[in-house]
């Protein structure tokens, strides 16, 4: 049977649900070395800031249990140099890219966002309001409701595309900042950024990370990002989620379009396999057809939740 | 799907050209070299395309991993009875290398490769000297049949903290003009560090060219060695790294710019792992020694290697 995979996330249609998580995919042509990673339903970038950043000393990366802590510092070329380098590779290839961006104040995500008005093959921007990697946690915007609005109106207003908001699941309420974020503009929610996280060398008694503290990713997440995903997709039904965590089998994505993501970002996994996006895309026609699933829609936000006695 | 199959074997995935490939392949032999293990697999695609500094990335299974492991590639073979193997060599001190040590005859292993940079060979004929530690020696097997069969001459210093730790000492001597073995607490060869030997296989042999790999303290120590005797020396350098094909930017580096003289955390799994060792910002790196001095680039006018263009 031929099954419907294209993507619906509000002001944004894709061909397939199937995109990258920010960070773990450069800008797209390390992994095109392996295969035409135009077969994607979109490149998400990685996160660009207005100034070029050369990003934390290593040791960046320490390897935990299902997961990987990592602390890069938001190392990119700026967004002149991503523009100049990065974009006019990504539009040659013809593939839909979502820019992440990255920023300290509200003006600095203001200014990276507006030079990205216009520019063909941009589909989207997504606010990253969620990085650990940075100097302290009060500049982690996506911890408040109202700094997160704040950033997304400014963004809203200097582009001409979907705007989606990247939230950490580290603070007590998710839903009520995915609502502020919302209620100031954005199309949609990227949920979730990597839980802030540590690892310490028992030898050496040192922190692993010369950081100290960093963001956690993998199939250890997977978990709490679908109950993120979960919540503010029963919150918002009608609000386009894309669901990241820990996304490494076919049935990690069902799970999250169940929990109520329209589309599936896969991260970490692309460290373990370069062709781990490309093989879940494959993966994922090949399960709908086997259980009768017609199209992607069905799956979204159909999970079956057990009776309740009043 | 748009996965270019080259070989029409299932087995090997990626595209045309000289770029890395995912090939599920068979382990032909393994072995135990003093305290390492040394694996043989089936690879043809990737030993037709690998030169010698580059790596492999392979998939691990064991509790908690996650991540593949990178190996440099030790030797290929492109002919004889068992053709288009690679070998690489291990060191079990984790679960994932623990777990790839275990793997038999037969089995099958997920290497992505060949990735990263290679070594530069000299454009003239000069004598090459390969300076390596542990098992970080592996890879200058591959350099040393390379530049012998480019019909230079090679001498070596290998050294590691005991004799048990010196890999393959028979091989190195059979493969070269002359070896000279190092180790810390003297059970084999000089005792001390690699750097305690390179003064008097300089002189003796005329070197021109340094080759390094090994841990990062010894790059830098032959590094600077080989800026005092300017003499140029290319090292493959290791860093911690999750994903090998350059998307995670967690290897990184400090290099410095032959144009600008500015420092650049460059990614070791793609924009290296070999760099030119005067290259590298030892000063403001984690290796860097309290009261050690700044490397600064030695490239001179007719210098045997050619300087890889850097942005």
């Amino acid at each position: 049977m031929t099954v419907d995979v294209r993507a619906d996330l509000g002001a944004l249609s894709l061909d397939n649900p199937i995109v990258t998580a920010s960070g773990c995919f450069a800008s797209g042509a390390e992994i095109d070395r392996f295969y035409d990673v135009a077969t994607l339903g979109a490149v998400v970038v990685k996160s660009i800031t207005l100034e070029p950043r050369e990003g934390l000393p290593p040791p960046r990366m320490a390897e935990t249990p299902s997961g990987m802590l990592n602390a890069i510092g938001l190392q990119n070329p700026g967004i002149d140099g991503w523009l100049a380098k990065d974009l006019p590779w990504l539009q040659g290839k013809g593939v839909p890219v979502i820019v992440s961006i990255a920023g300290t104040s509200v003006d600095e995500f203001a200014e990276v966002a507006r030079r990205l008005r216009g520019r063909a093959g941009v589909v989207g921007v997504e606010v990253n309001l969620s990085c650990p990697n940075v100097d302290h946690r009060g500049l982690v915007f996506a911890c408040h409701p109202e700094p997160s609005a704040d950033v997304i109106t400014a963004v809203t207003r200097a582009v001409d595309v979907p705007v989606f908001g990247k939230l950490t699941a580290d603070v007590t309420d998710i839903v009520s900042v995915a609502r502020a974020v919302i209620d100031a503009g954005a199309t949609g929610l990227s949920l979730i950024n990597t839980l802030l996280g540590m690892a310490i060398d028992v030898e050496s008694r040192r922190p692993t990370l010369a950081n100290v503290l960093g963001g956690l990713s993998g199939p250890a997440i997977r978990p709490v990002a679908v109950r993120n995903v979960f919540q503010v997709h029963q919150a918002m039904p009608d609000i386009p989620i894309i669901g990241m965590g820990g996304v490494r089998t076919v049935r990690d994505v069902v799970e999250f379009l169940l929990a109520g993501a329209s589309a599936v970002a896969v991260g970490t996994a692309n460290f373990a396999d370069p062709f781990a996006a490309h093989d879940l895309l494959a993966g994922l026609r090949t399960w709908m057809a086997d259980h009768g699933v017609a199209k992607l829609s069905e799956l979204r936000g159909a999970v079956q939740m057990p009776d309740r006695e009043a | 799907m748009t996965t270019y199959l080259r070989s029409r074997d299932p087995n090997v995935f990626g595209r045309p050209g000289d770029g890395p490939l995912k090939v599920l392949a068979e382990v032909i032999q393994r072995r135990r070299d003093g305290a390492y293990h040394t694996i043989t697999v089936a690879a043809p695609d990737i030993a037709e395309r690998a030169k010698p500094g580059q790596f492999v990335n392979v998939a691990v299974e064991g509790p908690g991993t996650i991540l593949r492991r990178p190996f440099s590639i030790h030797r290929v073979s492109s002919q004889g009875p068992i053709a288009g193997t690679i070998d690489f060599v291990l060191d079990a001190h984790g679960p994932g290398t623990a777990w790839l040590a275990e793997r038999q005859t037969h089995d099958i292993v997920d290497v992505v490769g060949p990735l990263g940079s290679a070594f530069p060979i000299p454009q003239q004929n000069v004598p090459c000297l390969l300076v390596g530690g542990g098992y970080g020696v592996a890879p200058l097997f591959f350099l040393s049949e390379v530049l012998t069969r480019a019909g230079l001459r090679v001498d070596m210093i290998v050294g590691a903290a005991n004799a048990e730790r010196i890999y393959n000492a028979i091989e190195a001597k059979r493969m070269t003009a002359s070896v000279t073995f190092t180790t810390e607490d003297g059970s084999l060869g000089v005792e001390g560090l690699v750097t305690d030997a390179m003064d008097d296989v300089i002189a003796a042999t005329g070197t021109r060219v340094i080759y390094g790999c090994g841990p990062m303290p010894m790059l830098r120590a032959v590094s600077l060695r080989a800026k005092e005797r300017g003499i140029p020396c290319q090292i493959a350098v290791e860093e911690h790294m999750a994903c090998g094909v350059g998307v995670c930017w967690t290897c990184v580096i400090p290099i410095r710019s032959a144009k600008t003289g500015q420092l650049r955390m460059k990614r070791a799994c793609i924009d290296g792992p070999v760099f030119s060792g005067t290259r590298v910002g030892w000063d403001v790196s984690r290796w860097h020694v309290p009261d050690g001095d700044a490397v600064e680039d030695v490239a001179e006018p007719g210098t045997p290697i050619e300087e890889g263009a850097d942005e």
